[in-house]
This record gives structure tokens, sequence and C-alpha cells, in this order.
């Protein structure tokens, strides 16, 4: 049956999205602008008798996360820039150990404590792994709260498929602002397979005992372990790119853009297209892996790029490698919890065009 | 169709409830919507402010920068109304407690005493509902015809008994203009 379109925030959208994924286990602490996500889970976690913790910090938090995927359970955390650079060490972890997780990061300015409003400063950490070591998480990057559902619903599949974590990278925008959303079908986390490396069981399911862990103080079978990985790196960059096109095809400047700089840009484009200026987007739906060879593709028509962000400049690294030499990549960007608008963006397209 | 409304006043006058129910009740009227608030962290008295955009196609940015409405609720708000009114745009003016109308001799100013209604009606925490009746004849982006069911799961049910109330006020406010 066709789910009704209700109006939510982005934050609570993230939180009922990851309960009807089959969410077991949340574990939070609170900061401005996700709160009203770890408020959601406090509320319906509980009442479907799942597990909320409000731990005592981030860090606490992720190893929760750690604790619980180890046991095979579907588990998250959420949180904001400089709480989701507190997490660093345990997504590592994580990824040492192979265990799926979701971690949501409804991003805010930076660095340091910065500020509240909405920033796309953490794309670097992000889609480098964020922590030490050798080690990519999947980064999925929504521009509304419809897509902020479908892709937290999505994470906790992906994740297990892959077993790699999966980060959600909204901003302060979309998790403060409402829209319509149908919510995906609930899943029954018990009706979920069992995993065959989670701890437990072992009796029941006569085999040995499991031990979940990301050390390994041999350097051969360390590295073993860590070429194994990046083996399955390449089949995510083979199956999971993901990004959307409008107006591409006949443009002369392609904005580059996710998320909340998406929708600016997509209204820039508007504008443009209306003065008969052949502008086009291109926006990343998964930010690891990034869309190389699409871009590629592009430069090689010769189009040019303007790579649009709520930074100083960090996607457009990942452009220009795509791009590698053979067309013009230019950035705009604002930063600090600005939020640029699409007269502005279209301003700058429209110099760049010399209109 | 889209029309793209600021709203803006002080915390405590409803900015935030005027801008949830307007795209509500769009929602209901099957158009897409977004709504983004800012507001401060004071409960009472600090800016309260919303981009709120309504249309029959896809939204693209949901920051409202050039606005084809504008709702002014207060003194301190016509400021902001005088930047981010496009050319020709609709200025709504909060006229019981804005005493010196925005300076943009382009766009249509509108006065409702919101206020002076909302007294005259019983509460005057109504004002916001007198403002939301205004701007839905003025710009008939929103008919507000399902508002009556969308105010019975927006209110808990102890206070079903004010749901007249708003309504009266949302015809005080369509009558006004």
């Amino acid at each position: 049956m066709a789910e009704e379109i209700r109006l939510m925030k982005g934050n609570e959208a993230i939180g009922e999205a990851a309960i009807r994924a089959g969410c077991r286990a949340y574990f939070g602490y609170p900061i401005t602008p996700q709160n009203e996500l770890t408020a959601y889970m406090a509320r319906h976690m509980i009442a479907k008798g799942r597990t909320f913790i409000q731990a005592e910090s981030e860090v606490a938090a992720i190893n929760m996360v750690y604790g619980a995927a180890a046991t095979g359970a579907r588990a998250m955390t959420s949180s904001s820039s400089p709480g989701i650079s507190l997490k660093q060490e345990g997504i590592s972890y994580l990824c040492g150990a192979d265990l799926p997780a979701v971690v949501v990061n409804v991003a805010r300015s930076g660095p340091g404590l910065g500020g509240i409003s909405p920033s796309q400063g953490d794309y670097f950490q992000s889609t480098r792994g964020g922590g030490h070591g050798d080690y990519y998480t999947i980064v999925l990057a929504p521009k509304s709260v419809q897509e902020a559902a479908d892709l937290t619903y999505e994470a906790f599949s992906l994740s297990e498929k892959y077993r790699v974590p999966v980060l959600v990278l909204a901003d302060g925008l979309i998790g403060q602002m409402m829209e319509g959303v149908v919510l995906p079908e609930p899943i029954d986390p018990a009706t979920l397979p069992r995993k065959p490396y989670a701890v437990g069981h072992a009796q029941e399911m006569g085999r040995d005992y499991n031990h979940v862990s990301s050390i390994n103080l041999v350097p051969d079978e360390l590295e073993a372990k860590n070429r194994e990985r990046f083996q399955r790196y390449e089949v995510i960059k083979k199956e999971l790119c993901r990004y959307e096109e409008i107006e591409v095809e006949d443009a002369d400047i392609v904005f580059v853009a996710y998320g909340t700089s998406a929708r600016v840009s997509h209204g820039a484009l508007m504008m443009a297209r209306e003065r008969g200026l052949k502008v086009g987007l291109f926006r990343p739906i998964t930010l690891w892996p990034f869309p190389y060879a699409r871009i590629a593709e592009l430069a090689a028509q010769g189009k040019r790029f303007l790579s649009v962000e709520m930074s100083m400049g960090q996607m457009v690294e990942d452009v220009r490698l795509a791009v590698n030499g053979k067309s013009e990549v230019y950035f705009y960007g604002r930063c600090g919890g600005n939020i640029p608008s699409q007269e502005e963006v279209f301003a700058e397209v429209a110099r760049l065009l010399g209109k | 169709m889209t029309e793209k409304t600021f709203m803006a006043g002080f915390g405590g006058q409803g900015i935030i409830s005027l801008g949830q129910l307007w795209v509500y009740c769009a929602i209901k009227e099957g158009k897409q919507v977004t709504f983004f608030p800012f507001y401060g962290a004071e409960k009472r008295g600090g800016i309260a402010r919303a981009s709120v955009i309504v249309s029959d196609d896809e939204i693209t940015s949901p920051l409202v920068t050039s606005a084809d409405s504008v709702v002014v609720m207060n003194q301190d708000s016509v400021e902001i109304a005088e930047k981010l009114c496009k050319e020709g745009g609709v200025i709504l003016v909060n006229s019981s407690l804005v005493k010196q109308d925005p300076a943009r001799p382009d766009a249509r100013i509108i006065h409702v005493p919101c206020n002076d209604i909302a007294i005259q009606l019983g509460d005057v925490r109504i004002a916001n509902m007198v403002m939301m009746g205004a701007l839905s004849k003025v710009t008939g982006a929103v008919k507000l015809d399902k508002l009556e069911a969308i105010l019975k799961t927006f209110f808990p049910a102890s206070k079903h008994n004010l749901i007249a109330l708003n309504i009266a006020a949302v015809e005080g406010g369509k009558n006004a203009v």
C-alpha cells in the first residue's frame, strides 16, 4: 500500500527511516543541528522495545555501535561535525574489523567548535577515511528530506552487503528543513538473517566462536586483510557510483554540487536557462565512491565545470582529479555557515560565460 | 506555480507555526513544499524567520532570497523585508505593530492589523493565523480549505477547543484584505 506524504524535518525523517530499516540499536550524544534525530530515536526506539542509549560522549557512542554491530545488529549513531571528529577513531576500528554500521553527520560549520549553521566543510574528512589507517567508508549525500530518508534506509543494507560503515553526509539545512516525504516500508529486525561473522550463538549455530577485532600484529596477515578490503572497495566503485544529471547534454558549463548546494545550483541553472545560457548540473549522490569516470567523459566532450560548495573548496579537488587537465575547473564557495544564494551562483556562472 | 514566501517576526509571534501550517495545508492541496526556519536561542523575543516555498513543480533552492511575498510581523523585520522582496513583490505588514512601512515603492504593500483583529476575536496569540488568512487571499498559493482537519492533528486533543478560534482568525485575515 502506498504510504501517504508526511511533512517532516530532515532529522526526524532520517530517524524514522532508520527505524524502518530495522535499526536495532541507536547510540547518540546531543549536538545542534542534529538534536531532533537523537530526540526522535529516544522516543521511538524505546517505544518499539529497541535499544536507545544517550551515551556519555561521542566516543562512547561510536564504541557502543561497534559492540552492537559485532553482535550482528543493525546499529547507528549520529552527530554533527565536531562530534563526528570525535567518532573517527571508532569508525577506523569498525573498518578494521569489517563491521557494518550507519553514521549520520548533519554537518555544521567549522573548524573547531565553529558554528551551528549548515556547511559542507567535512568533505575531506568524510571521503578520505577520516580516522587513521588505510580505509574508506561509503558516503551518501542527500539533497532533500525524501532522499535523506531513502539513503538512510538503504545505508543499512549497503553497509551489510559490503561490510563497510556507511556515512550519510547531510548538513544543517537538510536536517532542519521540513519537506514532504513518503517513508519506506518497515522491516522487522527479527526477520533479518543472522550474520555469519557475528559474536554469540556459536553453540546454537554449530560453529566456532567468532572473534571480532581490528588488531593484527603480523604484518603479512594485516597486509592481506587490507588488500582484501581494497578489493571490496574496487567492487564498490564499480557497483555503487551514483549521480544525477540535469540538462548536462548541451551545457557549456556544468555545476558540480551535492546536497544543499546542489539545490541552490539547480535554482541558478534555471535562472541561467531562462536567459539562454547553457548551464547543466552534475550532482554526485555517492561522494565515495566519487563518479570520476562520468566527469572525465564530460570533460572529454569539452565541458567546463564549476564546483559549488559550502566550503573553501574540497570536492573541487576530486573534480580536478576526474577532469585531469582536459578542461577548465572553477570553484565557487561560501563557508562559515553561509549558504550561497541561487542569485550569487548564477552571477558567477554568467561571469564565467562572459555574459 | 511557485510561491516563495519569507516570514519574519519575533520569537513568540508564531512565525514557525504559521510557516508549518502553511506548508502542511499546501501538501494536502497536492503541492511540493519546503520550510526552513531559523530562530534565536531565546524562547521569546529573539528573531524568528522562515523560508517557505510551495510549488506545483520540484523545488530547487529551499532558501528564499528573492521572495514573491514577505510577511512582516514586527517593526524590526521591515529591513529584511526591504532586502528580500523581489521587484514588484508583495509585502504583507502586520500594521498593528509596524508603524513605518518598508521603503519599497515597487512592491505592493498590504496592511493587515493582525493583533487588533486577533484581540477582537478574543486572543492576541492568533495574530499569526490572521496573517495566514491574508496571505492566502492575496497570493492564492494555498487555499487553506483543509486547515480544520490539519489543526486536529497539529494540536493535541486538549487544545481542540481552540480550532474554531483559529479558523475564525484565518477568516478575519481573509476579510481584511
